[in-house]
């Protein structure tokens, strides 16, 4: 019979800074939510091409993404935070990406994969969106053409460190009002 | 003596408050979200979600009787084909009283049958 053996390497986040006394933890309101939020993301895959296959990859065991919080893919907006968008994004698909966003959950992150969702990549034509903050502000982007499921992890990690730190009145705030006006946002 | 004295309903007191607070606590939890939560209701993302594409009809449009009438009578006349199966089966153990509840039974079938077919159930064009 095969010995059964348990993960003992299992990794915990680290509490944020606060003050610890005997028996409770005092922390900032913003530090806890950041936390949260930063370690249960729900992606929202838009995947259009090759990008897509690495991040099959990348949600499957070998790097498996849910290791990060992120286990549960929803293909709804209404229950997502990140959308990744990954592949050619062409001129016809655009207002369907803007849609899509719109129709998210707050506060929504987003995420361009690729040379293509990010620039346009190879496809230097009239009928590709050259890059998709034409549309839609984009927090993080990940280069690779395609990128490997470790870039992806790495853009992943990156839009984490932006929940965990992001004011949680920064939604409120005029800059990113401003920022939503100019994508023509409401 | 003893046995009776500790197992009284009251000793299950705790628990019941424990169940309380455990309600409680999922019913205020699930109540501060729709308040504390970050929301951003504007007329875009209100929209019916329809994988970004845009939104064209009505879903709910008035659809022909017909075709209603058609499936429900052939679920009806279905289910009576269904019962020939066991009858079939048990064609010689049931025997003649069989045979007749089995008769009775496609008769008050075939009087609805000529019912429906009087009233003009089944005529498809008008």
């Amino acid at each position: 019979m095969r010995p059964v053996t348990h993960n003992t390497k299992v990794k915990v986040v680290d509490a944020p800074q606060g003050f610890a006394g005997e028996g409770f933890f005092t922390t900032k309101m913003s530090e806890a939510v950041g936390l949260a939020r930063s370690n249960s993301i729900w992606p929202l895959p838009f995947a259009t091409s090759c990008c897509g296959i690495e991040f099959m990859a990348t949600m499957a065991a070998h790097y498996d993404l849910a290791r990060f919080g992120a286990e549960r893919l929803s293909f709804s907006p209404r229950q997502c935070d990140l959308i990744m968008v990954m592949g050619t994004i062409s001129k016809k698909m655009a207002p369907v990406l803007r849609q899509v966003y719109l129709q998210m959950a707050e506060p929504r992150w987003v995420m361009a994969v690729g040379a293509c969702a990010s620039s346009g990549g190879v496809f230097d034509t009239y009928s590709v969106l050259q890059g998709i903050d034409q549309v839609i502000p984009v927090d993080v982007y990940v280069p690779g053409c395609p990128p490997r499921p470790e870039a992806i992890i790495d853009g992943f990690m990156r839009i984490q460190d932006l929940i965990r730190t992001e004011s949680i009145r920064r939604r409120e705030s005029d800059k990113y009002k401003e920022l939503l006006n100019s994508y023509g946002i409401q | 003596m003893l046995l009776q004295i500790t197992n009284t309903p009251f000793n299950y007191f705790p628990i019941m408050i424990q169940i309380v607070i455990a309600v409680c606590f999922v019913a205020v939890m699930m109540g501060a979200t729709h308040f504390l939560g970050p929301k951003r209701k504007t007329s875009d993302k209100l929209e019916n979600f329809e994988c970004g594409i845009e939104q064209e009809g009505n879903a709910r449009q008035p659809l022909a009787v017909k075709y209603f009438l058609v499936a429900i009578l052939f679920v009806l006349f279905d289910v009576e084909v269904i019962f020939f199966y066991p009858y079939a089966i048990n064609f010689r153990t049931l025997g003649w009283n069989g045979f007749l509840a089995v008769m009775m039974f496609v008769a008050f079938f075939v009087i609805g049958f000529t019912y429906i077919i009087k009233k003009g159930a089944l005529v498809w064009e008008d």
